[in-house]
Protein backbone atom coordinates (compact mmCIF):
# COMPACT_ATOMS: atom_id res chain seq x y z
CA UNK A 1 0.00 0.00 0.00
CA UNK A 2 1.37 3.88 -0.88
CA UNK A 3 0.21 6.52 1.35
CA UNK A 4 0.85 10.17 -0.28
CA UNK A 5 0.13 12.77 3.30
CA UNK A 6 -0.33 16.22 2.08
CA UNK A 7 3.14 16.28 -0.69
CA UNK A 8 3.96 19.25 -1.20
CA UNK A 9 6.46 20.43 -4.36
CA UNK A 10 8.02 22.55 -6.01
CA UNK A 11 11.20 22.31 -8.50
CA UNK A 12 13.03 25.88 -8.31
CA UNK A 13 11.25 27.17 -4.89
CA UNK A 14 8.99 29.08 -6.55
CA UNK A 15 6.74 26.98 -9.27
CA UNK A 16 4.80 25.14 -7.18
CA UNK A 17 4.23 21.71 -9.04
CA UNK A 18 2.45 19.89 -6.02
CA UNK A 19 0.25 21.97 -3.13
CA UNK A 20 -0.75 19.12 -0.69
CA UNK A 21 -1.37 15.50 -2.63
CA UNK A 22 -3.00 13.13 -0.43
CA UNK A 23 -3.91 9.56 -1.31
CA UNK A 24 -4.26 6.00 -0.84
CA UNK A 25 -3.29 3.85 -3.08
CA UNK A 26 -4.66 -0.14 -2.45
CA UNK A 27 -2.52 -3.23 -3.64
CA UNK A 28 -3.66 -4.47 -6.89
CA UNK A 29 -5.46 -1.50 -7.65
CA UNK A 30 -6.08 0.00 -11.19
CA UNK A 31 -5.80 3.44 -11.24
CA UNK A 32 -5.88 6.41 -13.86
CA UNK A 33 -4.41 10.01 -12.91
CA UNK A 34 -6.15 12.57 -15.37
CA UNK A 35 -5.17 16.39 -15.73
CA UNK A 36 -4.31 19.35 -17.50
CA UNK A 37 -1.39 19.76 -18.98
CA UNK A 38 1.08 21.04 -16.25
CA UNK A 39 -1.20 19.93 -13.33
CA UNK A 40 1.50 18.03 -11.52
CA UNK A 41 0.57 14.65 -12.96
CA UNK A 42 4.23 13.52 -13.65
CA UNK A 43 6.03 15.32 -10.52
CA UNK A 44 3.10 13.12 -8.68
CA UNK A 45 4.36 9.25 -9.99
CA UNK A 46 7.91 10.21 -9.35
CA UNK A 47 7.19 11.07 -5.89
CA UNK A 48 6.51 7.62 -6.01
CA UNK A 49 9.58 5.84 -7.19
CA UNK A 50 11.56 8.49 -5.72
CA UNK A 51 13.12 10.32 -8.36
CA UNK A 52 11.56 13.44 -6.59
CA UNK A 53 11.16 13.86 -3.15
CA UNK A 54 8.30 15.67 -0.72
CA UNK A 55 9.34 19.01 0.34
CA UNK A 56 6.74 18.48 2.71
CA UNK A 57 4.29 15.31 3.13
CA UNK A 58 5.32 11.99 3.45
CA UNK A 59 4.95 9.42 0.76
CA UNK A 60 4.73 6.20 2.79
CA UNK A 61 5.28 2.69 1.45
CA UNK A 62 3.86 -0.10 2.97
CA UNK A 63 4.55 1.45 6.60
CA UNK A 64 7.74 3.04 5.97
CA UNK A 65 8.44 6.80 4.68
CA UNK A 66 9.95 6.27 1.18
CA UNK A 67 12.89 9.22 2.47
CA UNK A 68 14.47 6.08 4.12
CA UNK A 69 15.10 4.09 0.60
CA UNK A 70 16.97 5.01 -1.88
CA UNK A 71 15.69 5.17 -5.72
CA UNK A 72 17.35 1.95 -6.41
CA UNK A 73 15.88 0.20 -3.34
CA UNK A 74 12.48 1.81 -4.59
CA UNK A 75 12.90 0.68 -8.13
CA UNK A 76 12.63 -2.83 -6.74
CA UNK A 77 8.90 -2.00 -5.61
CA UNK A 78 7.88 0.17 -8.45
CA UNK A 79 8.50 0.43 -11.65
CA UNK A 80 7.75 3.60 -13.76
CA UNK A 81 8.08 4.06 -17.71
CA UNK A 82 8.39 7.59 -18.52
CA UNK A 83 6.70 9.94 -20.75
CA UNK A 84 9.34 10.53 -23.43
CA UNK A 85 11.00 6.97 -24.22
CA UNK A 86 13.73 9.09 -25.00
CA UNK A 87 15.16 9.54 -21.97
CA UNK A 88 15.13 6.12 -20.93
CA UNK A 89 16.41 4.05 -23.77
CA UNK A 90 20.21 3.71 -23.92
CA UNK A 91 21.59 0.26 -25.25
CA UNK A 92 21.68 -0.41 -28.60
CA UNK A 93 19.25 -3.51 -29.16
CA UNK A 94 15.46 -4.13 -27.97
CA UNK A 95 16.59 -7.23 -26.68
CA UNK A 96 19.42 -5.39 -24.09
CA UNK A 97 17.28 -3.11 -23.37
CA UNK A 98 14.57 -5.69 -22.10
CA UNK A 99 17.66 -7.75 -20.32
CA UNK A 100 19.12 -5.06 -18.74
CA UNK A 101 16.43 -3.96 -16.09
CA UNK A 102 15.60 -8.06 -15.60
CA UNK A 103 19.53 -8.47 -14.43
CA UNK A 104 19.95 -5.33 -12.87
CA UNK A 105 17.37 -6.75 -10.34
CA UNK A 106 18.57 -10.15 -10.12
CA UNK A 107 16.58 -12.53 -12.56
CA UNK A 108 18.45 -15.30 -13.33
CA UNK A 109 19.81 -15.09 -17.51
CA UNK A 110 17.34 -18.09 -18.14
CA UNK A 111 14.29 -16.89 -16.67
CA UNK A 112 15.52 -13.01 -18.17
CA UNK A 113 15.81 -14.77 -21.36
CA UNK A 114 11.76 -16.10 -20.79
CA UNK A 115 10.73 -12.96 -19.36
CA UNK A 116 11.82 -10.69 -22.59
CA UNK A 117 10.91 -13.39 -24.96
CA UNK A 118 7.04 -13.25 -24.06
CA UNK A 119 7.23 -9.41 -23.80
CA UNK A 120 8.14 -8.36 -26.82
CA UNK A 121 5.65 -11.08 -28.23
CA UNK A 122 2.75 -9.52 -25.93
CA UNK A 123 4.05 -5.98 -27.14
CA UNK A 124 4.32 -7.01 -31.19
CA UNK A 125 7.89 -5.96 -31.03
CA UNK A 126 9.18 -9.58 -31.02
CA UNK A 127 10.58 -9.03 -34.78
CA UNK A 128 12.20 -6.04 -33.82
CA UNK A 129 14.61 -7.80 -30.95
CA UNK A 130 17.70 -7.38 -32.93
CA UNK A 131 17.14 -3.56 -33.70
CA UNK A 132 18.59 -0.70 -32.32
CA UNK A 133 15.96 1.10 -30.41
CA UNK A 134 16.90 4.11 -32.41
CA UNK A 135 16.10 3.50 -35.76
CA UNK A 136 12.86 2.30 -34.23
CA UNK A 137 9.44 4.42 -35.04
CA UNK A 138 8.32 6.76 -32.10
CA UNK A 139 5.33 4.29 -31.63
CA UNK A 140 7.49 1.35 -31.52
CA UNK A 141 10.33 2.85 -29.00
CA UNK A 142 7.90 3.93 -26.52
CA UNK A 143 6.77 0.23 -26.59
CA UNK A 144 10.12 -0.88 -25.89
CA UNK A 145 10.79 1.31 -22.70
CA UNK A 146 6.88 -0.06 -22.03
CA UNK A 147 8.38 -3.70 -22.20
CA UNK A 148 11.70 -2.74 -20.06
CA UNK A 149 9.30 -2.51 -16.77
CA UNK A 150 6.95 -4.34 -17.91
CA UNK A 151 9.17 -7.42 -18.19
CA UNK A 152 10.18 -6.88 -14.60
CA UNK A 153 6.78 -7.19 -13.01
CA UNK A 154 6.56 -4.67 -10.22
CA UNK A 155 4.58 -4.72 -7.46
CA UNK A 156 3.33 -1.20 -8.59
CA UNK A 157 3.47 -0.31 -12.00
CA UNK A 158 3.78 3.46 -12.94
CA UNK A 159 3.05 4.69 -16.95
CA UNK A 160 3.34 8.04 -17.82
CA UNK A 161 0.84 8.46 -21.01
CA UNK A 162 1.49 5.17 -22.37
CA UNK A 163 -1.19 5.10 -25.00
CA UNK A 164 1.57 8.01 -27.20
CA UNK A 165 1.71 7.17 -30.71
CA UNK A 166 -0.16 3.51 -30.65
CA UNK A 167 -2.41 2.37 -32.77
CA UNK A 168 -5.78 0.89 -31.98
CA UNK A 169 -4.44 -2.63 -32.30
CA UNK A 170 -1.14 -1.37 -29.26
CA UNK A 171 -3.39 0.21 -27.40
CA UNK A 172 -5.87 -3.08 -26.99
CA UNK A 173 -2.59 -5.49 -26.61
CA UNK A 174 -1.27 -3.12 -23.60
CA UNK A 175 -4.27 -3.03 -21.83
CA UNK A 176 -4.73 -6.68 -22.27
CA UNK A 177 -1.62 -7.05 -20.57
CA UNK A 178 -2.28 -4.08 -17.92
CA UNK A 179 -5.30 -6.67 -16.81
CA UNK A 180 -3.30 -9.88 -17.24
CA UNK A 181 -0.53 -8.39 -14.88
CA UNK A 182 -3.13 -6.80 -12.46
CA UNK A 183 -4.48 -10.18 -12.09
CA UNK A 184 -1.53 -11.45 -10.71
CA UNK A 185 -1.83 -9.00 -8.02
CA UNK A 186 0.00 -5.92 -9.58
CA UNK A 187 -0.94 -2.38 -8.68
CA UNK A 188 -1.15 -0.41 -11.74
CA UNK A 189 -0.62 3.55 -12.45
CA UNK A 190 -1.02 5.57 -15.54
CA UNK A 191 -1.12 9.12 -15.76
CA UNK A 192 -3.20 9.85 -19.56
CA UNK A 193 -5.25 12.04 -21.29
CA UNK A 194 -7.25 8.93 -23.02
CA UNK A 195 -10.16 9.12 -21.77
CA UNK A 196 -11.49 5.80 -23.58
CA UNK A 197 -8.33 4.06 -22.68
CA UNK A 198 -8.86 4.95 -18.80
CA UNK A 199 -13.16 4.56 -19.11
CA UNK A 200 -12.48 1.04 -20.22
CA UNK A 201 -9.30 0.07 -18.29
CA UNK A 202 -9.16 1.91 -15.20
CA UNK A 203 -12.19 1.51 -12.70
CA UNK A 204 -10.31 4.51 -10.19
CA UNK A 205 -9.26 8.12 -11.48
CA UNK A 206 -7.61 11.09 -9.65
CA UNK A 207 -8.17 14.02 -11.59
CA UNK A 208 -5.53 16.74 -10.73
CA UNK A 209 -5.40 20.67 -11.60
CA UNK A 210 -3.23 22.85 -10.72
CA UNK A 211 -1.35 20.96 -8.52
CA UNK A 212 -3.97 19.30 -6.36
CA UNK A 213 -6.38 16.73 -6.07
CA UNK A 214 -9.60 17.68 -7.61
CA UNK A 215 -11.64 14.48 -7.39
CA UNK A 216 -11.08 10.47 -6.82
CA UNK A 217 -13.31 7.49 -7.15
CA UNK A 218 -14.95 5.24 -9.24
CA UNK A 219 -13.73 6.07 -13.01
CA UNK A 220 -17.71 6.67 -14.11
CA UNK A 221 -19.11 8.95 -11.43
CA UNK A 222 -15.62 10.85 -12.09
CA UNK A 223 -15.80 11.49 -15.42
CA UNK A 224 -19.36 11.87 -15.81
CA UNK A 225 -19.04 15.73 -14.16
CA UNK A 226 -18.45 18.34 -16.28
CA UNK A 227 -16.18 20.54 -13.60
CA UNK A 228 -13.98 18.05 -13.31
CA UNK A 229 -13.72 17.78 -17.81
CA UNK A 230 -13.71 21.23 -17.95
CA UNK A 231 -11.10 21.70 -15.14
CA UNK A 232 -8.99 18.50 -16.45
CA UNK A 233 -9.01 20.04 -20.35
CA UNK A 234 -10.63 16.76 -21.32
CA UNK A 235 -13.17 16.29 -23.90
CA UNK A 236 -16.00 14.15 -23.03
CA UNK A 237 -16.08 10.96 -25.28
CA UNK A 238 -17.89 10.72 -28.28
CA UNK A 239 -20.34 7.98 -26.88
CA UNK A 240 -21.10 10.10 -24.61
CA UNK A 241 -22.05 12.85 -26.12
CA UNK A 242 -24.17 10.99 -28.39
CA UNK A 243 -25.65 9.32 -25.10
CA UNK A 244 -26.37 12.60 -23.96
CA UNK A 245 -27.68 14.02 -26.76
CA UNK A 246 -30.33 10.59 -27.70
CA UNK A 247 -31.14 11.25 -24.05
CA UNK A 248 -32.47 14.42 -24.76
CA UNK A 249 -35.07 12.96 -26.65
CA UNK A 250 -35.30 9.58 -25.08
CA UNK A 251 -35.21 10.19 -21.24
CA UNK A 252 -34.76 5.89 -21.22
CA UNK A 253 -31.78 6.03 -22.54
CA UNK A 254 -29.32 6.62 -19.70
CA UNK A 255 -26.64 9.87 -20.78
CA UNK A 256 -23.66 8.24 -18.75
CA UNK A 257 -23.20 5.66 -21.10
CA UNK A 258 -20.12 5.08 -22.10
CA UNK A 259 -19.29 1.72 -23.45
CA UNK A 260 -19.81 1.03 -27.18
CA UNK A 261 -21.68 -2.28 -26.48
CA UNK A 262 -24.31 -0.27 -23.84
CA UNK A 263 -24.87 1.90 -26.05
CA UNK A 264 -25.55 -0.09 -28.90
CA UNK A 265 -28.03 -2.24 -27.00
CA UNK A 266 -29.57 1.13 -26.10
CA UNK A 267 -29.62 2.28 -29.90
CA UNK A 268 -31.11 -0.82 -30.80
CA UNK A 269 -33.76 -1.12 -28.10
CA UNK A 270 -34.85 2.42 -28.96
CA UNK A 271 -35.06 1.44 -33.04
CA UNK A 272 -36.80 -1.50 -32.95
CA UNK A 273 -39.13 -0.21 -29.69
CA UNK A 274 -40.03 2.72 -32.40
CA UNK B 1 -0.58 19.63 -61.98
CA UNK B 2 -0.65 18.20 -58.28
CA UNK B 3 1.00 19.69 -56.05
CA UNK B 4 2.82 16.56 -54.70
CA UNK B 5 3.30 13.42 -56.59
CA UNK B 6 5.14 9.93 -55.22
CA UNK B 7 5.70 7.91 -58.18
CA UNK B 8 6.69 4.67 -57.42
CA UNK B 9 8.56 5.43 -54.48
CA UNK B 10 10.89 3.53 -51.99
CA UNK B 11 13.25 4.22 -49.37
CA UNK B 12 15.70 2.22 -47.25
CA UNK B 13 17.34 3.92 -44.57
CA UNK B 14 20.88 3.86 -44.54
CA UNK B 15 22.14 0.91 -42.88
CA UNK B 16 18.33 -0.91 -42.21
CA UNK B 17 17.45 -4.37 -43.67
CA UNK B 18 14.12 -3.10 -44.69
CA UNK B 19 12.08 -0.51 -47.04
CA UNK B 20 10.31 1.77 -45.00
CA UNK B 21 8.29 3.33 -48.32
CA UNK B 22 7.03 0.66 -50.87
CA UNK B 23 6.68 1.99 -54.13
CA UNK B 24 4.04 4.43 -52.90
CA UNK B 25 2.45 6.03 -55.38
CA UNK B 26 0.32 8.91 -54.16
CA UNK B 27 -1.25 12.50 -55.75
CA UNK B 28 -2.28 15.21 -53.58
CA UNK B 29 -3.44 18.42 -54.89
CA UNK B 30 -3.79 21.56 -53.66
CA UNK B 31 -6.12 22.77 -50.97
CA UNK B 32 -6.77 19.08 -49.88
CA UNK B 33 -6.36 17.81 -46.03
CA UNK B 34 -4.80 14.46 -46.19
CA UNK B 35 -5.03 12.42 -42.72
CA UNK B 36 -2.18 9.71 -43.16
CA UNK B 37 -2.86 6.75 -40.36
CA UNK B 38 -1.52 3.36 -40.25
CA UNK B 39 0.00 0.51 -36.97
CA UNK B 40 2.60 2.62 -36.01
CA UNK B 41 5.96 1.63 -37.92
CA UNK B 42 3.91 1.76 -40.99
CA UNK B 43 6.27 4.41 -42.85
CA UNK B 44 3.68 7.46 -41.83
CA UNK B 45 7.06 9.81 -40.51
CA UNK B 46 9.19 8.62 -43.17
CA UNK B 47 6.60 9.65 -45.69
CA UNK B 48 6.46 13.13 -43.90
CA UNK B 49 9.64 13.63 -44.19
CA UNK B 50 9.40 12.77 -47.37
CA UNK B 51 7.65 15.75 -48.58
CA UNK B 52 10.02 18.05 -47.47
CA UNK B 53 12.64 16.56 -48.40
CA UNK B 54 14.38 15.74 -45.27
CA UNK B 55 14.56 11.98 -47.33
CA UNK B 56 16.86 11.76 -48.95
CA UNK B 57 18.77 15.09 -48.22
CA UNK B 58 18.76 14.65 -44.47
CA UNK B 59 18.04 11.17 -43.95
CA UNK B 60 20.32 9.34 -46.53
CA UNK B 61 19.43 5.82 -47.89
CA UNK B 62 18.79 3.45 -50.91
CA UNK B 63 16.14 5.16 -53.23
CA UNK B 64 14.10 4.28 -56.11
CA UNK B 65 11.42 6.14 -57.83
CA UNK B 66 10.45 10.23 -57.66
CA UNK B 67 8.62 12.43 -55.25
CA UNK B 68 7.60 15.80 -56.80
CA UNK B 69 6.84 18.73 -54.42
CA UNK B 70 4.93 21.79 -56.48
CA UNK B 71 7.19 20.07 -59.43
CA UNK B 72 10.21 20.43 -57.81
CA UNK B 73 12.09 16.59 -57.74
CA UNK B 74 13.04 15.84 -54.13
CA UNK B 75 16.18 14.47 -54.90
CA UNK B 76 17.73 17.58 -56.63
CA UNK B 77 16.32 20.57 -54.08
CA UNK B 78 18.18 21.20 -50.74
CA UNK B 79 15.67 21.04 -47.36
CA UNK B 80 16.36 24.75 -47.04
CA UNK B 81 14.59 25.08 -51.23
CA UNK B 82 11.76 22.72 -49.54
CA UNK B 83 11.28 24.52 -46.49
CA UNK B 84 9.27 27.61 -47.94
CA UNK B 85 7.09 24.85 -50.24
CA UNK B 86 6.34 22.26 -47.57
CA UNK B 87 6.42 22.95 -43.54
CA UNK B 88 7.16 20.69 -41.03
CA UNK B 89 5.57 20.24 -37.66
CA UNK B 90 7.15 17.62 -35.49
CA UNK B 91 5.40 15.59 -32.43
CA UNK B 92 7.56 17.10 -29.77
CA UNK B 93 7.58 20.80 -29.80
CA UNK B 94 10.60 21.25 -27.86
CA UNK B 95 12.38 19.04 -30.58
CA UNK B 96 12.09 22.10 -33.23
CA UNK B 97 11.94 25.10 -31.15
CA UNK B 98 15.60 26.79 -30.86
CA UNK B 99 15.49 30.24 -30.56
CA UNK B 100 14.97 32.12 -26.54
CA UNK B 101 11.62 33.79 -27.05
CA UNK B 102 9.03 33.91 -29.10
CA UNK B 103 9.30 36.88 -31.54
CA UNK B 104 13.15 34.91 -32.68
CA UNK B 105 11.66 31.61 -32.90
CA UNK B 106 9.32 33.15 -35.46
CA UNK B 107 11.66 35.21 -37.33
CA UNK B 108 14.59 32.37 -37.45
CA UNK B 109 13.15 30.73 -40.69
CA UNK B 110 13.07 33.71 -42.65
CA UNK B 111 15.82 35.30 -41.45
CA UNK B 112 18.03 32.50 -41.94
CA UNK B 113 16.49 32.36 -45.76
CA UNK B 114 17.48 36.32 -46.13
CA UNK B 115 13.90 37.26 -46.20
CA UNK B 116 14.24 41.73 -46.00
CA UNK B 117 14.06 42.50 -42.22
CA UNK B 118 10.83 44.63 -42.84
CA UNK B 119 8.89 41.78 -44.23
CA UNK B 120 10.50 39.43 -41.28
CA UNK B 121 9.09 41.94 -38.74
CA UNK B 122 5.80 41.87 -40.69
CA UNK B 123 5.39 38.75 -40.75
CA UNK B 124 6.01 37.94 -37.05
CA UNK B 125 3.30 40.24 -35.95
CA UNK B 126 1.05 38.50 -38.39
CA UNK B 127 1.69 35.21 -36.89
CA UNK B 128 1.34 36.34 -33.29
CA UNK B 129 -1.73 37.62 -33.62
CA UNK B 130 -2.69 34.83 -35.91
CA UNK B 131 -1.98 32.23 -33.55
CA UNK B 132 -3.04 34.31 -30.43
CA UNK B 133 0.48 34.56 -28.85
CA UNK B 134 0.90 38.11 -28.00
CA UNK B 135 1.04 36.97 -24.03
CA UNK B 136 4.12 35.13 -25.18
CA UNK B 137 5.83 37.45 -27.13
CA UNK B 138 9.02 37.75 -24.67
CA UNK B 139 8.82 34.34 -23.45
CA UNK B 140 11.76 31.49 -23.08
CA UNK B 141 9.65 28.27 -25.05
CA UNK B 142 10.60 26.20 -22.13
CA UNK B 143 8.76 28.53 -19.56
CA UNK B 144 5.45 27.80 -22.16
CA UNK B 145 3.04 24.29 -21.98
CA UNK B 146 3.33 22.44 -24.34
CA UNK B 147 -0.05 23.76 -26.16
CA UNK B 148 1.48 27.08 -26.30
CA UNK B 149 4.96 25.57 -27.22
CA UNK B 150 3.25 23.48 -30.20
CA UNK B 151 1.47 26.78 -31.67
CA UNK B 152 4.76 28.53 -31.43
CA UNK B 153 6.12 25.95 -33.62
CA UNK B 154 2.94 26.10 -36.46
CA UNK B 155 3.82 30.13 -36.49
CA UNK B 156 8.04 29.24 -36.70
CA UNK B 157 6.72 27.27 -39.86
CA UNK B 158 3.70 29.43 -41.19
CA UNK B 159 7.05 32.07 -40.93
CA UNK B 160 8.16 30.73 -44.32
CA UNK B 161 5.19 30.73 -45.94
CA UNK B 162 4.76 27.23 -46.99
CA UNK B 163 2.11 25.91 -49.27
CA UNK B 164 1.66 23.13 -47.63
CA UNK B 165 1.96 21.60 -44.15
CA UNK B 166 2.83 18.57 -42.53
CA UNK B 167 1.99 17.85 -38.57
CA UNK B 168 3.31 14.39 -37.30
CA UNK B 169 1.50 13.57 -34.52
CA UNK B 170 1.14 17.32 -33.59
CA UNK B 171 -1.29 17.27 -30.30
CA UNK B 172 0.18 13.52 -28.84
CA UNK B 173 1.49 14.97 -26.16
CA UNK B 174 -0.88 17.73 -25.33
CA UNK B 175 -4.04 17.32 -23.20
CA UNK B 176 -7.43 16.95 -24.91
CA UNK B 177 -8.39 20.75 -25.09
CA UNK B 178 -4.82 22.16 -26.19
CA UNK B 179 -5.13 19.10 -29.07
CA UNK B 180 -8.32 20.24 -30.40
CA UNK B 181 -7.26 24.16 -30.71
CA UNK B 182 -4.37 22.91 -32.19
CA UNK B 183 -6.05 21.18 -34.36
CA UNK B 184 -8.77 24.05 -35.38
CA UNK B 185 -5.95 26.30 -36.16
CA UNK B 186 -4.53 23.65 -38.46
CA UNK B 187 -8.04 23.20 -39.84
CA UNK B 188 -8.12 27.09 -40.08
CA UNK B 189 -5.24 27.19 -42.24
CA UNK B 190 -6.44 24.68 -44.66
CA UNK B 191 -9.76 26.55 -45.11
CA UNK B 192 -7.30 29.34 -46.23
CA UNK B 193 -6.24 27.08 -48.97
CA UNK B 194 -3.06 25.38 -47.27
CA UNK B 195 -2.72 22.00 -48.11
CA UNK B 196 -2.59 19.68 -44.94
CA UNK B 197 -0.98 16.55 -44.40
CA UNK B 198 -1.34 15.32 -41.30
CA UNK B 199 -0.31 12.16 -39.49
CA UNK B 200 -2.66 10.65 -36.41
CA UNK B 201 -3.88 7.36 -34.70
CA UNK B 202 -6.70 9.34 -33.19
CA UNK B 203 -9.24 10.13 -35.89
CA UNK B 204 -11.95 10.85 -33.73
CA UNK B 205 -10.17 14.06 -33.13
CA UNK B 206 -9.47 14.52 -36.92
CA UNK B 207 -12.23 12.61 -39.13
CA UNK B 208 -14.54 15.52 -39.62
CA UNK B 209 -12.12 18.45 -40.55
CA UNK B 210 -10.51 15.91 -43.25
CA UNK B 211 -10.83 15.51 -46.61
CA UNK B 212 -9.19 12.41 -47.40
CA UNK B 213 -7.93 9.93 -45.03
CA UNK B 214 -4.50 7.73 -46.66
CA UNK B 215 -4.11 4.53 -44.88
CA UNK B 216 -0.93 2.62 -44.86
CA UNK B 217 0.48 -0.77 -43.38
CA UNK B 218 4.01 -2.14 -43.84
CA UNK B 219 5.58 1.06 -45.89
CA UNK B 220 2.53 0.51 -48.52
CA UNK B 221 -0.42 2.58 -49.02
CA UNK B 222 -3.69 0.24 -48.50
CA UNK B 223 -6.43 1.93 -48.92
CA UNK B 224 -7.25 6.12 -49.88
CA UNK B 225 -10.68 7.80 -50.15
CA UNK B 226 -12.49 9.81 -48.38
CA UNK B 227 -13.00 9.25 -44.01
CA UNK B 228 -16.83 7.91 -44.42
CA UNK B 229 -15.97 5.46 -47.15
CA UNK B 230 -12.73 4.18 -45.52
CA UNK B 231 -13.45 4.16 -42.12
CA UNK B 232 -16.26 1.08 -42.52
CA UNK B 233 -13.76 -0.55 -44.10
CA UNK B 234 -12.74 -3.80 -42.18
CA UNK B 235 -9.09 -3.58 -43.10
CA UNK B 236 -8.79 -0.76 -40.15
CA UNK B 237 -9.83 -2.69 -37.61
CA UNK B 238 -7.93 -5.77 -38.86
CA UNK B 239 -5.03 -3.40 -39.18
CA UNK B 240 -5.28 -1.83 -36.09
CA UNK B 241 -6.39 1.78 -36.78
CA UNK B 242 -8.10 3.77 -34.30
CA UNK B 243 -11.73 4.22 -35.85
CA UNK B 244 -14.45 6.79 -34.37
CA UNK B 245 -16.16 5.04 -31.43
CA UNK B 246 -19.51 6.72 -32.92
CA UNK B 247 -18.15 4.72 -36.46
CA UNK B 248 -17.97 1.49 -34.82
CA UNK B 249 -21.46 1.77 -33.17
CA UNK B 250 -23.04 2.53 -37.12
CA UNK B 251 -21.06 -0.68 -38.51
CA UNK B 252 -22.20 -2.75 -35.70
CA UNK B 253 -25.50 -1.71 -35.92
CA UNK B 254 -25.35 -2.56 -39.87
CA UNK B 255 -24.40 -6.04 -39.12
CA UNK B 256 -27.14 -6.79 -37.06
CA UNK B 257 -29.83 -5.40 -39.93
CA UNK B 258 -30.17 -1.68 -39.08
CA UNK B 259 -29.38 0.55 -40.89
CA UNK B 260 -28.56 4.10 -39.94
CA UNK B 261 -28.17 5.76 -43.38
CA UNK B 262 -25.42 7.82 -43.07
CA UNK B 263 -21.88 7.07 -42.04
CA UNK B 264 -21.36 9.17 -38.50
CA UNK B 265 -18.17 10.47 -37.71
CA UNK B 266 -18.65 12.25 -34.26
CA UNK B 267 -20.63 11.46 -31.44
CA UNK B 268 -23.04 13.77 -32.25
CA UNK B 269 -23.48 12.82 -35.87
CA UNK B 270 -24.18 9.28 -34.65
CA UNK B 271 -27.24 10.74 -32.23
CA UNK B 272 -29.11 13.26 -34.95
CA UNK B 273 -28.93 9.60 -37.20
CA UNK B 274 -30.22 7.69 -34.23
CA UNK B 275 -33.21 10.54 -33.66
CA UNK B 276 -33.82 10.77 -37.43
CA UNK B 277 -34.60 7.19 -37.11
CA UNK B 278 -36.26 6.68 -34.30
Amino acid sequence: MIILENVHFAYDGIYTALQGVSLQIDDGERIAIMGTNGAGKTTLVKQLNGLLRPHRGRVILDGIDTKRYSVAELARHIGLVMQNPDHQLFLDSVEKEILFGLKQLGFSSEDARIRCESTLLNLGLDSLADRSPFTLSGGERKRVALASVLATEPRVLVLDEPTIGQDAKQKENLAQMLRDLNEKGRTVIVVTHDIEFVIENFPRTVAMANGTVIADGPTSSVLSNDDVIERCSLTAPQLTLAARSIHAIHPDVSERLTLLSNLEEEIVRVLRGA
Amino acid sequence: MPLIEFQDFSFKYYGADFLALKKVNLTISEGEYVVITGPSGCGKTTLCRTINGLVPQFHRGYIAGNVLVDGKNTRDHTVAEMATIAGLVFQQPENQLVTLNVEKEIAFGPENLGVDPVEVRHRVEELISLLDLEHLRDKHPHEMSGGEQQRVAIASILALKPKIMVADEPTSNLDPKNAELILDIIAGLNKRDMTVILVEHRLDLVSKDASRIVLMNDGRIVADGTPRNILVKDLCQEIGVGVPKATLVYKSLKNRGIDLGSVPLTGEELATLVKEAS
